[in-house]
This record gives structure tokens, C-alpha cells and sequence, in this order.
């Protein structure tokens, strides 16, 4: 019988635990998102703020006006040509860690103006990436706390100061780590065709 | 609301070659490209139509019976007699341009800058005559009704941004 190592050597109420799990702790508890309404998905996702659905339960709901404090930005809404540009500039004023959310059909491949818009762009991961695609048109308010639940997932997997596999040093950020959860998926998880080519024939123009 | 019978009235004696219709009671006319800044003028200064309602043009392009293809409409009212009256330009393709209407109406500015946008006419005297809608780099006229329904700025001709590239 060996002494226990820890237990019983500290006073009651003490936690332990990883600083890398504390602050992931803490970034997925305090996911401030921006306000960042373009379109009619903003009006599930002002519903997602208030109180019947009331996204203040995950830490999510202060919605912050500038992106310098938002660490989500919850693309809810038609992106335009002309709003395009802009977009690219708020996210880039953004602090880092940040996350963006495409909300509604639009934003994910340009909805109903996907054909014949010439105005939309088609989708808003040709401007910035995104992590979390929600799916819906526009998507009822579960739909978009599932998402941020995703979100919270995805900044569960972040390691921070891991050493590489091989021990040649500290990893950077944004690299990839062996053990990184899987991108997360509506169903669970599910593991994400990372490298797969996507398929895009069924969005080919056939000539006629 | 009354048509602005005087109005036509004194119009039609002022200039020639303006065409008068009727329709549900307001007054339309189709006044020549040459006269439109007077006409226009003398509506705000001496009949009080104080207020543009509305800048917007129509393209008749391969339209029944139409002579020239585009159709610039201003839409005049007065706060004061409650008086709507439709003005009518028609302009023609190579380069179509009028006298732009800002020093009479300030309201007229982003007005015309989206007629500009849409339809391609050009307002001479305008002081700022950019692209509203569209950003600047677009090089077409989206509202003519030649430009193609199909085939611009799909998703599979642009590479996806990916986290490791932004």
C-alpha cells in the first residue's frame, strides 16, 4: 500500500487541474459573440439571445458591438458582394482566438441566390474561415445553440505549449496535434473528411 | 387626389413636344432629355412639387412597341397641395445620360447614384456619381435586362477559405 500521492495533502474545497483545461474552460464559458445581424437570421439569432432560448445558459450571450471584444462572429444573414470586403476587415480586427459561426443557407453556399444572385456572394467561407457551419433557413434558435455547443467542442480540443511528437520542440498555433478532437458534427462526432477532395460536380453549371 | 391640371396646363404651353397620359388620376409626362432641368426647375420653383419621391428607370429592351430603350422616371410630390405628378425621360443606348437633378433636389444624389448602379445611365453634374449597391470593381449593370441571369461568381470557380490560410 503506497502513500497517495495528493489526496488528503491540501485542504478541502481545492481544485486541480491542467492549466490547459482551465483556460479552455474558461474560453468556452465566455464566448462573446458579435452583433453581426445582416439579414433575417438575425432575427432567430436576436431569439437565441433572449430569454426563452436564452444563450446567457453557455456564456454566450453578451453579444459585444465591436469586434475587438467578440471572440464569435455569427455571420447570420445574406452576404453580399459589397458587404463581403467588410466582413474580411471585421474578422480581421478580431482578436485571436476567434471563431465564426455561418448561419443559414446564405451564408453557407449563397441560398436561394446561389444560381442567379449577382449580387450574393456564394458562401461566406470564400471570405473567412469557418468553423461551424448551421445549416437552415433561416435555422431555428436549437439549431444555432447546437452549433455554439460545436464551437465549445472544437475550443475543448485547442492544446496549448504541446510539444511535438517527435520532441523537436513547442508546437505553433493552429498547428495540428495528433489528439485533437474531431471537427464535431450535428449527429456527434463524427470524423470530418479533412482531406477529401469536396465534392462539387452538383454545383456545376452544365452547359447546354 | 386631384390631377394637377394647371400643371400640365402651364407645362404644356411653356415647352412643346411634352406627352400627357392619365392614370388613376395622376398626371404622367413624357418630357424630351433637352427641356428635362427646366421642366424639372420650374416644377420645385413655381408649382411647389417640393419633395422626389423616387429616381428609377425601366429598360425597354425588346419591348413591345417601344422606340427607345430606356425610360428614366422621376417621381415629383408636393407636401403642400398633396400633388403627385410622374415625369418621363427616354434615353437611348450608346451612352444614355441626363442632367443630373442634385442642385435642385439634394435627395436626388444617392438616388441617382443607384440608377447609375443599376442601369448603367449616366447623370451629368452629378458630384460624387459612384456605385451604390454593388462594390466598385463590379463592371456591369446589373438591371439591364441584356445582362445574364446565369452564370457569374458561382461557388465551385473560387477556392474555400481554410483556417490555415487566413
Amino acid at each position: 500500500m503506497t502513500e497517495p500521492w495528493i489526496e488528503a495533502r491540501f485542504e478541502e474545497n481545492f481544485l486541480l487541474t491542467t492549466v490547459e483545461q482551465a483556460i479552455n474552460w474558461a474560453r468556452e464559458s465566455s464566448i462573446w459573440p458579435m452583433t453581426f445581424g445582416i439579414a433575417c437570421c438575425a432575427i432567430e439569432m436576436m431569439a437565441a439571445g433572449a430569454g426563452r432560448y436564452d444563450m446567457d445558459r453557455f456564456g454566450a450571450g453578451a453579444f459585444r458591438a465591436t469586434p475587438r471584444q467578440a471572440d464569435l462572429m455569427i455571420v447570420a444573414g445574406t452576404v453580399t458582394y459589397k458587404m463581403a470586403s467588410r466582413i474580411r476587415r471585421l474578422y480581421d480586427m478580431m482578436p485571436e482566438p476567434k471563431f465564426v459561426m455561418a448561419m443559414g443557407a446564405c451564408t453557407i453556399g449563397g441560398g436561394p441566390y446561389f444560381k442567379w444572385g449577382y449580387h450574393v456572394c456564394k458562401g461566406v467561407d470564400l471570405i473567412v474561415p469557418v468553423d461551424v457551419y448551421v445549416p437552415g433557413c433561416p435555422p431555428r434558435p436549437d439549431s444555432l445553440l447546437e452549433g455554439l455547443l460545436r464551437i465549445q467542442d472544437k475550443i475543448r480540443g485547442h492544446r496549448i505549449a504541446k510539444q511535438r511528437g517527435d520532441g523537436s520542440g513547442f508546437m505553433c498555433r493552429g498547428q495540428k496535434v495528433e489528439d485533437e478532437l474531431p471537427l464535431p458534427h450535428h449527429s456527434g462526432y463524427v470524423l470530418a473528411p479533412a482531406d477529401q477532395e469536396p465534392m462539387r460536380d452538383h454545383q456545376k453549371v452544365t452547359p447546354k | 387626389m386631384p390631377v394637377p391640371q394647371r400643371v400640365v396646363d402651364a407645362l404644356c404651353g411653356r415647352w412643346a413636344g411634352l406627352a400627357v397620359s392619365e392614370f388613376r388620376g395622376q398626371a404622367r409626362v413624357v418630357v424630351p432629355r433637352e427641356v428635362l432641368f427646366d421642366v424639372l426647375t420650374s416644377l420645385r420653383n413655381e408649382h411647389g412639387f417640393d419633395m422626389l419621391v423616387d429616381v428609377t428607370c425601366v429598360d425597354y429592351l425588346r419591348y413591345r412597341g417601344a422606340a427607345q430603350r430606356f425610360g428614366l422616371v422621376y417621381l415629383l410630390a408636393s407636401t403642400s397641395t398633396n400633388d403627385r405628378i410622374t415625369l418621363r425621360v427616354m434615353l437611348d443606348d450608346p451612352d444614355p445620360a441626363v442632367v443630373s437633378a442634385v442642385p435642385i433636389w439634394e435627395g436626388a444624389n444617392w438616388l441617382e447614384r443607384e440608377v447609375w448602379d443599376m442601369f448603367g445611365i449616366r447623370f451629368e453634374g452629378h458630384p460624387d456619381l459612384r456605385r451604390l449597391l454593388m462594390p466598385e470593381e463590379f463592371a456591369a449593370h446589373p438591371l439591364r435586362k441584356d445582362y445574364p441571369l446565369q452564370g457569374r461568381g458561382e461557388r465551385h470557380n473560387f477556392p474555400v477559405l481554410a483556417r490555415r490560410e487566413a
